[in-house]
């Protein structure tokens, strides 16, 4: 079966970021040392350029309420359905925001600035291969193709002995991570015979379950460690310490993001038709996330390592969408969830980004007074806490409003009580910021220059994101559901639905 | 107007907050000024809500309804009945009264105006919210700028105090959300809507998660009430608060509490409520004798208050408890009715009676004595003829003196109570002894007997707070002698609410 021309027209977005990231290598060697800037900004029209096509994917109801039918191309190992071109979406836009807070950062302090854009530009590649992946050779090699270029960004300050940590700690666990994670996959392709989701999961039913669950608890190793799920999760906070703070808040959503995308396919794609348990698995593991992310969060006092906990009990709150993945509120909850969590969660990185610069600490306990001396930065780190807690009428309120649904719906009680309790443990050390912002009293009374750079832009954008999801909600639940048919012609009995944008 | 005159309400508030965020900073007078023009704009177009609400009509009046989510059935849905309007009108008249007072707030008064607006708003649409997830958001919003009020402007321990009205309330709300979901998922068709989810009773026929929703709904109201044994948050937080803070706290922010008893765990779980009514109503007469016995023991009169809220609230829940028991038993339909009018009559008495006495806490406390012990003073009665005499009649409408407000309610609530709980009923009523004890003596300690030389100097209230205390105090002699109007409201909500879960 020859490849035909549309299938190629499927990947316009790939193939354009794949250009995009080419381009820019080159155009770094030719600007001047003090410009790069320029090949920021390249990065920056190259990624929102791609948007245009992944857009067009949705089928937006101005062209009749047509969703494009879901397809899988080249043989069936590339799906391009709602929910993958969802998360290519989220990705794309999470680069261009950290992009757009990385050109401020990083030019004071590194002189491999143009290649940084050219890095992230790359990253976001794999992670969109990866939000598409239906096949088991293709996810792990765009697992692995994004991993290597984590592991080189977690590591950028190659001067600063936090920077090294964090870029060898993230790559001996990736690294293990990845291997346990093929071998679970080379079992699942010994049980079946096939690499592929759709051709697993037909002939799943037939697999010994205690093969099964290695397999799957294998390659669960491999995909916890990207969405950082307890276990795996062990690397988070110094990673987050260690690396620049922009790429710790790619790392923090995007790469979780497109780990879902792979999780959920993997899961409800090969593993559902089998008879193994694997929500309760799923359950359990989601509670213990939420749970120990929680708890080892309370006693930080560094910015970055409470975000990098917050995101591992974050985690456990998405999985509980997975779990729970069935009715009008597991998918769409995960989904509005993930959204929600990544704007909210990039707007509180891109806060303490712009704080770093100007009070040159990312402890909590600096940001004492931040209400008197700089009102704006303290309201929307208020409301990205705020939202993060899950308060109404925050965007975090409407993700944990559908996942507890979910859970309910699912008959998972018991995990949205554990989630509730969770929830008011998060209050704790998320109020703890806003204390520090609005209850200490200045250690000295200057007003702080408000921000007036490009950071202050990217944060603008995801406080009005955090912000307006609440409306964006009530276009999200327009979501029409469409099932991600391969061309073998298996109709999927979970399917995940799409999104569509406009009323 | 009439249409959207709900929506005008409940957002005005936020409005004028929005607006004041907008005035430079050091224009102090100008952000007075408008605080205080919206919530008199809020609280005038809420008394204007009583020409076009039919008194004698039962049901929800001046509906407004928008779909909001269709996907999940979520509506924009407000109305208002015999029980919400008086409550609506109690919040906006105590937030103007509590804007007046604060009129000497200095520090960080923008984002004190504010929140307090904002808190306004969450307040009103509790009380307007007929759709479950709308609710829930209002209710919600509450939270945040109380926990700010306290925080920022309140009292020495104001951080802790703070932090533990936020968790304490958050772990309730969060039991509400999941018994709102249990509803939901049960109901044929899954629907938000409140009315509908009466009609419907989806959990009658699953007395396991009705069991499961009702106590969901009833840690998240008992901890707002408070009952005992979730009132532990409630004196830290009245004691750190600043004075307004406690006048809303205890005003309304209670208030919303019980208020979700009778909207919705007696008509939407009747069943459960009845079953586990005499459990209510016992952890009510605990609360009842408790505080009325804690509050004698206080030195400090703010917290003095404070335990005196339980005690009252305490009540409340008895009324509520004995209308939930006689559920189902038509003989007993009309000692229902009577308690919880009682009840009901009562939330208000309440707001109306301890609004006034923290805001007289406040005056002697804030800008005079600086202090709040009970044995500090004496003598002040001839010092201080205007606040002994508001301050006293006060203190008698909360002990429950006929011809003030408290009176009507209590003997309301006893009356009906008796009809369905003899022996606890009797034994609440010890309560009455003790708080009418707790009081006398209070008032003994403060204005009787040699003046305390300390005091030699205190002037009188001003005209602020004059103005700030006067309303209060009218209202409490003018429901107390003539109740009518307020209970005819009262009364046609209540019989409605009894019919419809006989």
């Amino acid at each position: 079966m020859p490849i035909q021309p549309d299938e190629l027209l499927a990947l316009a977005p790939e193939l354009w970021l794949a250009g995009v990231g080419l381009v820019l290598v080159v155009l770094d060697l030719f600007v001047a040392e003090d410009r790069k800037i320029v090949v920021g900004w390249a990065a920056i029209i190259g990624l929102v350029l791609s948007l245009l096509p992944t857009f067009g994917m949705l089928g937006l109801p101005a062209s009749g309420a047509q969703v494009l039918p879901s397809r899988t191309v080249f043989f069936n190992t590339y799906a391009v359905d709602g929910f993958a071109v969802f998360f290519k979406i989220i990705v794309i836009i999470s680069a261009i925001l950290v992009i757009l807070s990385a050109m401020d950062y990083f030019r004071k302090q590194t002189r491999f600035e143009g290649e940084l854009y050219a890095l992230l530009t790359f990253t976001t590649l794999g992670l969109v291969l990866m939000a598409g992946s239906a096949d088991l050779i293709l996810l792990a090699l765009s697992i692995e193709f994004v991993s290597l270029t984590s592991y080189v960004l977690a590591g950028y300050f190659k001067a600063s002995a936090r920077g090294n940590e964090a870029g060898i700690k993230y790559f001996l666990f990736g690294a293990s991570a990845s291997a346990v994670m093929i071998y679970g996959f080379s079992i699942l392709y010994g049980l079946t015979g096939q690499t592929n989701l759709y051709a697993i999961a037909e002939r799943i039913r037939t697999a010994p379950t205690p093969a099964l669950i290695v397999a799957l608890s294998l390659s669960l190793a491999g995909l916890g460690f990207k969405i950082s799920m307890v276990p795996f999760h062990q690397w988070t906070p110094d990673v987050y310490e260690g690396s620049p703070t922009p790429v710790a808040a790619y790392l923090s959503v995007a790469s979780k993001a497109a780990g879902f995308a792979a999780l959920v396919r993997l899961l409800l794609v090969a593993i559902a038709p089998s008879s193994l348990d694997w929500v309760t698995l799923v359950a359990g593991l989601s509670a213990l996330s939420m749970t120990v992310g929680n708890l080892l969060a309370l006693p930080q006092r560094n910015i970055k390592r409470m975000l990098a906990y917050s995101s591992i009990s974050h985690a456990g709150f998405l999985l509980i969408g997975v779990a729970a993945f069935k009715g009008d509120f597991g998918t769409p909850g995960l989904l509005i969830y993930l959204l929600a969590y990544t704007f909210t969660n990039l707007g509180a990185f891109f806060v303490a980004v712009l704080l770093e610069q100007r009070l040159g600490s990312v402890d909590i306990p600096d940001y004492a007074g931040l209400s008197q001396r700089s009102p704006a930065l303290a309201a929307v780190m208020a409301l990205f806490m705020l939202s993060l807690t899950g308060i109404p009428p925050t965007a975090g309120f409407f993700g944990k409003f559908y996942i507890f649904g979910a859970a309910i719906d699912n008959g998972l009680l018991w995990l949205a009580l554990v989630g509730l309790v969770n929830s008011v443990i998060a209050l704790y050390y998320y109020v703890g910021v806003i204390r520090a912002m609005y209850l200490m009293p200045a250690p000295s009374p200057d007003a702080m220059a408000e921000p007036v750079a490009l950071t202050a832009l990217a944060g603008m954008v995801s406080t009005a994101v955090a912000a307006t999801i609440g409306v964006g909600t009530l276009v999200l639940t327009e979501a029409t559901t469409i099932g991600t048919a391969p061309a073998s012609g298996i109709q999927l009995n979970s399917t995940p639905p799409t999104v569509s944008f406009g009323a | 107007m009439a249409s959207y005159a709900l929506t005008i309400t409940i957002f005005l508030p936020l409005l004028g907050g929005l607006l004041i965020l907008l005035i430079p900073k050091g224009n102090d007078r100008l952000m007075r000024q408008a605080a205080l023009v919206t919530s008199l704009l809020t609280f005038l177009v809420s008394v204007w809500l009583l020409g076009p609400f039919e008194i004698g009509k039962a049901g929800m009046q001046l509906k407004e309804q928008y779909l909001w989510i269709p996907g999940i059935a979520i509506n924009y849905h407000l109305g208002i009945d015999g029980l919400s309007l008086p409550l609506i009108i109690l919040t906006t008249l105590l937030s103007v009264l509590s804007i007046v007072y604060s009129w000497r707030i200095d520090v960080r008064l923008k984002e004190y105006m504010f929140l307090f607006l904002l808190l306004e708003t969450g307040m009103i649409g509790v009380f307007a919210a007929l759709d479950f997830f709308l609710f829930y958001v209002f209710w919600e919003i509450t939270l945040v700028p109380m926990y700010f009020l306290i925080g920022i402007w309140g009292g020495p321990r104001k951080e802790y105090a703070a932090i533990k009205f936020f968790l304490y309330t958050l772990v309730g709300s969060l039991a509400m959300l999941l018994a709102i979901l249990l509803l939901y998922f049960n109901a044929e068709p899954r629907t938000f809507d409140m009315l509908k989810l009466i009609e419907l009773q989806p959990l009658a026929r699953l007395p396991g998660l009705a069991a499961l929703a009702f106590w969901g709904f009833f840690l998240s109201f008992a901890i707002k009430v408070p009952m005992w044994p979730f009132h532990t948050w409630l004196p830290d937080a009245h004691v750190e608060a600043p004075t307004a803070g406690s006048v809303i706290l205890a005003g309304v922010l209670l208030k919303m509490g019980t208020y979700g008893f009778i909207r919705v765990s007696l008509p939407m779980l009747p069943e459960a409520f009845k079953l586990y009514a005499p459990v209510v109503a016992l952890l009510a007469l605990i609360g009842i004798v408790y505080g009325a016995l804690v509050a004698m023991a206080q030195p400090d009169l703010k917290k003095l208050v404070a335990y005196s809220s339980v005690n009252h609230m305490g009540y409340v829940m008895l009324g509520t408890a004995a209308a939930a028991a006689a559920v189902g038993v038509p003989a007993k339909a009309a000692a229902a009715t009577i308690a919880l009018n009682g009840a009901v009559f009562e939330m208000i008495a309440h707001g109306i009676i301890t609004g006034a006495l923290f805001l007289i806490v406040g005056i002697i406390y804030d800008y005079r004595a600086h202090t709040r012990g009970v044995n500090d003073f004496g003598g002040l009665g001839a010092r201080l003829p205007v606040y002994t005499g508001i301050t006293t009649m006060a203190m008698l409408a909360s002990l429950g003196l006929p011809g003030l407000m408290g009176f009507i309610a209590e003997f309301l609530i006893f009356v009906g109570a008796f009809g369905v709980f003899p022996e606890l009923t009797v034994a609440a009523v010890t309560g009455v002894i003790f708080s009418a004890a707790m009081f006398l003596w209070t008032i003994q300690r403060i204005f009787l007997g040699p003046l305390n030389p300390r005091w030699a100097q205190l002037p009188d209230m001003d005209r602020r707070e004059v103005i700030s205390l006067v309303p209060l105090a009218a209202l409490m002699l003018v429901f107390g002698v003539y109740p009518r109007p307020l209970l005819d409201m009262i009364n046609i909500a209540m019989t409605a609410l009894v019919t419809s879960i006989k």
